[in-house]
């Protein structure tokens, strides 16, 4: 694992980022909540969280297939916001996305060599022969070969149709790439092989990922830096190893201790923290820090004020009144 | 928790077997949608003799009337209402006219009715489909009461003020059909494109920076032509039932021409006297209706993408 090193580049900055959805009857769904991290060059940051906690919200939302309903998100150092006509075709290159289900992120009407080229057909990056030979080298780099070209989706596996779907995405030379779930439909044997395709690529050219996932040991595996998130809101951010081995916030805490550790002796002795009751509804939050309600440590100051976003180590950031001083001092007035 | 323990080593991900290039062969023929599509349809035998039947009909709709030597409108009064007289296989009706003659005659009207109505719903349908799921939001709010109210209208009161203006015929009856049809066709459009819109490789292609034009051809109108086709199928039946039911209440093709809905209705009247004269035109549209369910309903086992994978 890298060690933490002051990386200088950043290719995106996401700053209070808030995403929600009217869901009628003058209800919101708030999605995504005041989200803040960054990208570094050439790095992956892995996302985790369970089911809803609004990752894939923030993925799509990075790539503008959702408008942000507040904050701003900086690619490049320049906001994304108003990306129009040739900005916005250049920001289509830079950035891809690589997508959670094999099975419906591949146009079942068009042939593998269609769908790889389509991002050159878009761009108009090559035509007639050298298309060709472009969609041959694709499908080399993503260890397919080319009589693979005029097939269509169907007649694939499931981790050739993912592989597929990265080839399309590399058609574009793009530098950062954010991965949704990439490997959860697969089988485990072939997640492996997905995502050592995944690093090979990012050593070869030099790719930044932002990779979203709810497999931890997978996301340990492939990312540089985690953030975990929680119903909408980050609640912690550090390098990978130092996030596995001192997690700061008791919900990080409680997801790890729900890895099972491929060795008998310890397993043994892994105690898992389980978490009271159920994620509550991203229509009506809990006041204050959202995590109380479920929380083994809560304090009375939770229900009243929102965390703030602190780095409380070097490069380990956590949303947690326990870890914040002012907070542990208004928790001793409250008493 | 203490989890240093947990250690994960690049070796632990490395395949057993390395990949090569072999293994990821596919053995099987190239298949395309369409191959695929047929090789399902082939094995309903029900759908297939509706196809026979349909050609069969359609051959005949088209020569038939030539076959013997009388004209759907000439008539002769020597052999009124004879149920079979030297030529005439399906006899003659009051007039002296050739009922084999007039009910392939009545059929082909029936049918190019039927086609071209169906031809006006797709021309209203499918846009107005597309546009309203494409676009979704407060366009696809407004589209959409704009169909609950057109839907809310009984079609016949429409069809009968239409062709009360138009004056019955062919294009006359298959607009008015038409315009109170498309509305089935828009809303399966509507549904479709908003199921696919959210569909993984349609947002793959709007990372990609693809524009509306590429978008509507390549990815969503081929992924709906499954639903519509199926819908064609059975709209075509329900417009010639439709057709001989405003024929039955006289507002159909004025003689002489002829279609299935007018003999019918003619058959009707001395249905106690000379019933051969009912039967054949009946027996006719009966054998249409069927062959379109049948393949319809072949179609949509063949198309469906639930039973795929």
């Amino acid at each position: 694992m890298s060690k933490v090193e002051p990386k200088v580049e950043k290719i995106l900055e996401v700053e209070q980022v808030k995403k929600h959805f009217h869901v009628g009857r003058g209800q919101l769904v708030q999605a995504v909540d005041n989200v803040s991290f960054e990208v570094y060059k050439g790095e992956t940051l892995g996302l985790v969280g369970e089911s809803g906690c609004g990752k894939s919200t923030i993925g799509r939302t990075i790539i503008r297939l959702y408008d942000a309903t507040d904050g701003d998100i900086r690619f490049k150092g320049k906001t994304t916001k108003d990306l129009k006509g040739k900005n916005l075709k250049q920001f289509n290159r830079e950035m891809q996305m690589i997508f959670q289900d094999p099975y419906a992120s591949l146009n079942p009407r068009m042939t593998v060599g269609d769908i790889i080229a389509e991002g050159l057909d878009i761009h108009e990056l090559a035509k007639g022969k050298a298309r060709q030979e472009k969609v041959v080298e694709l499908l080399k780099t993503v260890g397919l070969n080319e009589e693979h070209a005029d097939r269509f989706p169907h007649e694939f596996s499931g981790g050739q149709r993912q592989r597929i779907g990265i080839a399309r995405a590399l058609a574009v030379d793009p530098e950062f790439i954010i991965a949704d779930e990439p490997i959860s439909a697969l089988d485990v044997s072939i997640q492996a092989q997905v995502v050592n395709l995944m690093k090979k690529l990012q050593r070869e050219k030099g790719l930044t990922y932002l990779f979203i996932a709810h497999d931890l040991s997978m996301v340990k595996y492939i990312s540089d830096r985690v953030g975990v998130m929680y119903l909408g809101n980050m609640v912690e951010l550090a390098d990978s190893q130092e996030l596995y081995d001192n997690p700061l916030h008791p919900y990080t805490e409680a997801l790890l201790s729900a890895v099972p550790i491929p060795d008998p002796d310890t397993e043994k002795r892994r105690e898992r923290i389980i978490l009271k009751g159920d994620v509550p509804s991203p229509i009506d939050p809990p006041s204050g820090c959202r995590f109380r309600t479920r929380c083994p440590k809560a304090m009375d100051i939770c229900a009243k004020e929102v965390p703030t976003w602190q780095e409380v180590r070097p490069l380990h950031w956590v949303s947690c009144h326990l870890y914040q001083e002012e907070s542990l001092k208004k928790e001793e007035g409250m008493k | 928790m203490n989890s240093s323990t947990q250690k994960m080593t690049p070796e632990m991900f490395e395949p057993v077997a390395k990949d090569t290039l072999a293994q990821e062969g596919v053995a099987s023929k190239k298949i395309t949608f369409w191959g695929d599509v047929w090789r399902r349809f082939r094995q309903n035998k029900g759908a297939l003799l509706g196809v026979l039947l349909l050609v069969i009909i359609a051959v005949l709709a088209i020569v038939g009337p030539d076959i013997n030597s009388y004209s759907y409108r000439a008539t002769n009064y020597e052999i009124t209402n004879q149920e079979t007289v030297g030529d005439h296989w399906f006899g003659t009706d009051g007039l002296g006219r050739d009922i084999w003659t007039r009910t392939w005659y009545g059929a082909g009207i029936s049918l190019l009715i039927a086609l071209l109505a169906t031809g006006f719903d797709l021309l209203i349908g499918v846009p107005y489909g597309c546009i309203s799921g494409y676009y979704g939001g407060k366009v696809d709010n407004w589209m959409q009461r704009i169909i609950e109210v057109l839907y809310g209208i009984p079609n016949l009161i429409v069809i009968i003020l239409l062709l009360l203006w138009l004056k019955p015929g062919i294009i006359a009856i298959a607009l008015a059909l038409g315009i109170t049809g498309w509305i089935t066709m828009a809303r399966v459009v509507r549904g479709q494109m908003l199921k696919l819109k959210s569909q993984e490789y349609v947002l793959a292609a709007r990372t990609l920076g693809a524009s509306t034009r590429r978008m509507l051809t390549k990815h969503m109108l081929p992924n709906v032509l499954g639903p519509v086709i199926i819908t064609v199928m059975f709209s075509i039946p329900t417009a010639i039932f439709f057709e001989a039911f405003l024929a039955f209440i006289g507002l159909g093709i004025r003689p002489p021409q002829a279609s299935l809905g007018v003999l019918i209705n003619d058959g009707y009247q001395v249905l106690q006297l000379f019933p051969y004269q009912l039967f054949y035109p009946a027996l006719i549209l009966s054998l249409i209706m069927l062959s379109f369910n049948l393949v319809g309903d072949g179609l949509r086992d063949a198309l469906d993408p639930k039973l795929r994978q």
